[in-house]
Order: C-alpha cells, then sequence, then structure tokens
C-alpha cells in the first residue's frame, strides 16, 4: 500500500492553504501583477517528492477555492491546477533525479503551461481582462522554485 | 477539506495510470462546472454555499490588515484624534447648512411641480458594509464586502459611498458580498451631465482613477469639470447619485464621437466602508431638471429628488416649462440623446421605471425615448 506510511498529508494541507493565502493577501498592485502560483509551485513540490499525499483532489480543490476566491468561472484554476499536479505526478521519478536548474525549467514549462490554460479560459468565457505582466509570473515562480526544493532536503526520504 | 484521497480512485488504482484516470474525472468535473457555471442557474446556489465556506479564510486573510488598522487606530495621539474631531464637526455643520438648503429647495421644486408636498427619499434603506482587504481579481476592479445575503443584500444591488457611486452587488455569498466597481471593464453605467443633462454611459477602464463615455457626439455640450450622475435608466441605480467628474474632452474633428474621461467620485481604493441603498419601489427617479441645485453643493451625498408618479404627470409636464433650471437653451437640444441612453450591460434587464423627460423648452415635445 503506498499511502500510508509518513506521507505527509498534513504537511500538503498546510501548505496549500498557505499558498492560497499568499494567493490571495492584497499587495500593491506592482507586486500583485507579477505575484506567481504559489498553489501550483507547492503543488509541484508535493507532486515530486510526495506525489500520493495529496492525489490530485487536492490540488483540485485548492484551485476550486482559488475560483471562488478570485470570482472567477468556477473550475477554471481547478482544472490548470489539476493538471500542473498531473503533470508533476507522472513525472516525479525522473524530475527527482534532476538537477536544481532542470527542475526549474521545468517549474517554468508547467506554470507558463497553468497560466496559459487559465488564459484561455478566461478568453472562452469572456472575461478576458489581461495584461502582458501575467507571462512574466511563470519566470518568478522558477525562480522561487530553487527555495522550496530546498526544503525538500527534508522530506525527500520520506516519500 | 482534510481527507484528501477519499474516495475510491486511491485505493483502486494502481500508481501509474491511475493518475492519468484521476486526472481526467477531475478534469471532465471541471469543464462541467465550468459550463454550467457559464450558463448561471443552479450552480449559484452552490457558488453561495462555497463563499460561506471560504469566508473564514478570507476573514483569516484580512486579519493581518485589520490589526494593523486598530493598531493605527489605537495608538494616534490625542492631537490627531482632536484635529480629526475638529474636521468632522466642520463637515458637519457644512452638511447640515446644506440640508437645511435642501428641505427649502425640495419644497420649493414640489410647488413648480404642482404637488401639494414633497415626496420621501428614494433611498428607503441602506446598510453599512465594510471592505475586506482581500485580493479578488488581479486586473478587476473588485472588492469584496462583509455583508451578505443574510443582511438581505441581493444581486444587482446599487453600492455608494459618502462621495458618489462606488459599483454594485456581483456575487452574494451569505455574510460577504462581492462588489463590481463602476471602473472595472465589464462595468457599464448610464450617466447624466448634470449641468447640461447630457445622458451617456459610463463604461468601465480597468483602472481605478478613470471612467471612459465613448459614445458622446462631438457636438454635445460637455465640459471639463461636469459632474456625472446617474440617470436612473439602468433600472439599477436611482437617478441623480453622483457618479464623477469629467476630467478630458478630446474633440477629434475626423472622429463622430468625443473622447471623454472621467474621474470616479468616489474614492475606491481607501474607502474603508461602503454603503448598500434600496430604492423606494415604486418611486420613479427624477428628470433631470432641479436636482442640479441639490447635487451642485460641494459634498453630495445627494439622494434623488423625489418625483411624483409618472403616469398622471407626463402629459402637463410636457407643456409648460416649470424647471428654470433646466438646460439653458444655447445649444440646440442636448439635453435628448435617445440612441445612446438604453443601457447596454446591465445586469438587470427588467426596464426602469417609465422615464418621462423633459425637452427643454425651446424644442418640440417630439420625443419621448423609448426605453
Amino acid at each position: 500500500m503506498n499511502m500510508g506510511r509518513g506521507e505527509p498529508r498534513w504537511g500538503v494541507f498546510f501548505t496549500v492553504l498557505i499558498a492560497l493565502i499568499l494567493q490571495v493577501l492584497p499587495l500593491p498592485d506592482w507586486l500583485s501583477a507579477v505575484r506567481p502560483s504559489f498553489i501550483a509551485v507547492v503543488v509541484i513540490y508535493w507532486g515530486i517528492f510526495a506525489p500520493h499525499a495529496g492525489g490530485i483532489f487536492a490540488p483540485w480543490l485548492a484551485g476550486l477555492a482559488l475560483d471562488v476566491f478570485k470570482g472567477d468561472v468556477l473550475g477554471q484554476n481547478a482544472l490548470a491546477i489539476a493538471l500542473v499536479a498531473y503533470i508533476a505526478m507522472s513525472l516525479h521519478q525522473r524530475l527527482r533525479n534532476q538537477t536544481l536548474i532542470q527542475q526549474s525549467l521545468f517549474v517554468f514549462a508547467v506554470l507558463t503551461l497553468n497560466e496559459f490554460v487559465v488564459w484561455g479560459i478566461e478568453g472562452w468565457s469572456g472575461h478576458a481582462v489581461s495584461s502582458p505582466w501575467r507571462w512574466i509570473q511563470p519566470m518568478i515562480g522558477a525562480m522561487l522554485w530553487p527555495f522550496v526544493a530546498l526544503l525538500a532536503g527534508r522530506t525527500h526520504s520520506r516519500s | 477539506m482534510a481527507v484528501f484521497g477519499s474516495g475510491g480512485s486511491r485505493i483502486g488504482g494502481g500508481r501509474g495510470p491511475s493518475f492519468g484516470f484521476r486526472f481526467f474525472c477531475y478534469a471532465l468535473l471541471s469543464v462541467v462546472l465550468m459550463f454550467y457555471d457559464r450558463r448561471g442557474g443552479w450552480l449559484d446556489t452552490a457558488r453561495f454555499g462555497l463563499q460561506a465556506a471560504i469566508y473564514p479564510l478570507q476573514l483569516a486573510v484580512n486579519s493581518p490588515s485589520a490589526a494593523w488598522r486598530w493598531m493605527k487606530e489605537s495608538f494616534t495621539t490625542r492631537e490627531a484624534l482632536q484635529l480629526e474631531v475638529d474636521t468632522l464637526r466642520n463637515q458637519l455643520r457644512d452638511q447640515q447648512l446644506m440640508t437645511l438648503r435642501q428641505a427649502a429647495l425640495e419644497s420649493e421644486n414640489a410647488t413648480l411641480r404642482g404637488l401639494t408636498s414633497a415626496m420621501p427619499e428614494v433611498i428607503e434603506k441602506r446598510l453599512i458594509g465594510e471592505v475586506i482587504n482581500v485580493e479578488v481579481s488581479t486586473l478587476r476592479q473588485r472588492l469584496l464586502v462583509n455583508r451578505g445575503g443574510n443582511s438581505g443584500v441581493h444581486r444587482a444591488q446599487p453600492v455608494i459611498t459618502g462621495d458618489g457611486v462606488l459599483g454594485q452587488v456581483f456575487r452574494i455569498g451569505p455574510f460577504s458580498s462581492e462588489i463590481i466597481l463602476i471602473t472595472d471593464s465589464e462595468h457599464a453605467l448610464p450617466v447624466q451631465v448634470l449641468r447640461s443633462g447630457v445622458r451617456s454611459i459610463a463604461l468601465g477602464t480597468g483602472r481605478a482613477t478613470a471612467l471612459e463615455l465613448p459614445y458622446v457626439p462631438q457636438n454635445y455640450d460637455v465640459k471639463v469639470g461636469d459632474v456625472l450622475v446617474t440617470s436612473g435608466l439602468d433600472g439599477v441605480f436611482p437617478f441623480g447619485l453622483p457618479v464623477g467628474r469629467i476630467t478630458r474632452v478630446d474633440r477629434d474633428p475626423t472622429q463622430p464621437l468625443a473622447q471623454i474621461v472621467a474621474s470616479p467620485l468616489a474614492k475606491i481604493e481607501s474607502d474603508r466602508e461602503v454603503l448598500f441603498i434600496w430604492a423606494r419601489p415604486g418611486h420613479p427617479a427624477a428628470p433631470a431638471s432641479a436636482e442640479a441645485l441639490a447635487v451642485e453643493a460641494p459634498k453630495p451625498a445627494a439622494p434623488p429628488k423625489p418625483k411624483p408618479k409618472p403616469a398622471p404627470r407626463k402629459p402637463p409636464e410636457q407643456a409648460p416649462e416649470p424647471a428654470p433650471t433646466e438646460v439653458a437653451p444655447s445649444e440646440v437640444a442636448p439635453a435628448e440623446t435617445p440612441p445612446t441612453e438604453t443601457a447596454p450591460a446591465e445586469p438587470t434587464p427588467e426596464p426602469a421605471a417609465p422615464q418621462p423627460t423633459t425637452p427643454p423648452p425651446g424644442t418640440a415635445p417630439a420625443e419621448v425615448p423609448s426605453t
């Protein structure tokens, strides 16, 4: 059975919650324009280092909460984050053995995908309000990754 | 929420393919949600519940800034407080003077209209709400306020501040509601220039400081500094609430329409408290006449003027000229802009109470806008 044995479920819960709070914390405009998707970063982290702790349900739920928070179309962020989680989980064995730089590149690609999905759904649902800054966000998320991954040193062995 | 992998999918599935299958399920679920959310309907009630579920989290996010404000307030010096009391006292005096004047104006207005007594205020009820400091949406002009369905707030309810129109209720939860500001790029508000009576639609730009009036023809009487008030044609806002002040008028001779920009009067970034208002049902908004006097005063929370029932009043109103403050007859009928005044984007489709519009005295009583 792969589900038990020290997989940090509560860790997943709390970190996702914290990411959610960071995501909606009121910031000055110039900062919030480049705020990366913390939830996606955290979800990638758990997807790689504890792929069975949260499954896809936790990321999906966090995305749904974000939708309610932001007043977006329900399911928009949920789908994007679930996709991010799925990709990270499917590739977790390969990603664990990669260097930080390679992982960062992966994070960049996945966050861009996340942003792209959200952007596409916004366009489809007729709420297209966009700024070019949003395409900077994945880069910032990727730069954040090494710091997040340093924490992984601790949980790595547990997974 | 604590139980994550609940459901059979975890236990049943192996490692490899189950990820894909589960993702497929959740993706399908998301798409279904999006589809139905877009269509409206039953999902609105689900969202109502979800709003309630997430409210504690929103309060948690709000708490640092709330605590900071509380700290700042508790450690204010005596001098600062004294200063504030003084300014408030001055303000109160000014407002009292205005109110005195307003009572006189109201009765004068009633006599001019041939009424025996003035009608009651158009704003029947109000409710103070406090802004929850949460980032609702990065690029949109939205606010979260701590009043919701449990306080009787409903969708498409006007929300104002002491300075002017702020927006309207967009979504509600039991304890909170999301407000779409008039500066949101998805918001359109039928307005009227107070001085000349020109009607148009103010579109939000997505920036907190600007409104656009893209549908005003070149030769209409609009100047920088003019005050915009709601025209009441949308069936959401009562007539005569101050909206903004015109800051720029560009007249490019090659274009049929003037480029007009206004700045909203409600101080949106800084306001902590907002006011939900209920208009008196069956109280039609007044036409653009004597309100000029009431609202032009410096600090206008100016509620619209009472207005008689439209049906009996309309015929006599066309002919005589009871309103001396009506459009100066200098320009040719700028007061009538029938083609531009039907509200396009307002959420409530039901037509406003019939809007009798008085043509300026000189013009023939030809057109009555068909709303």
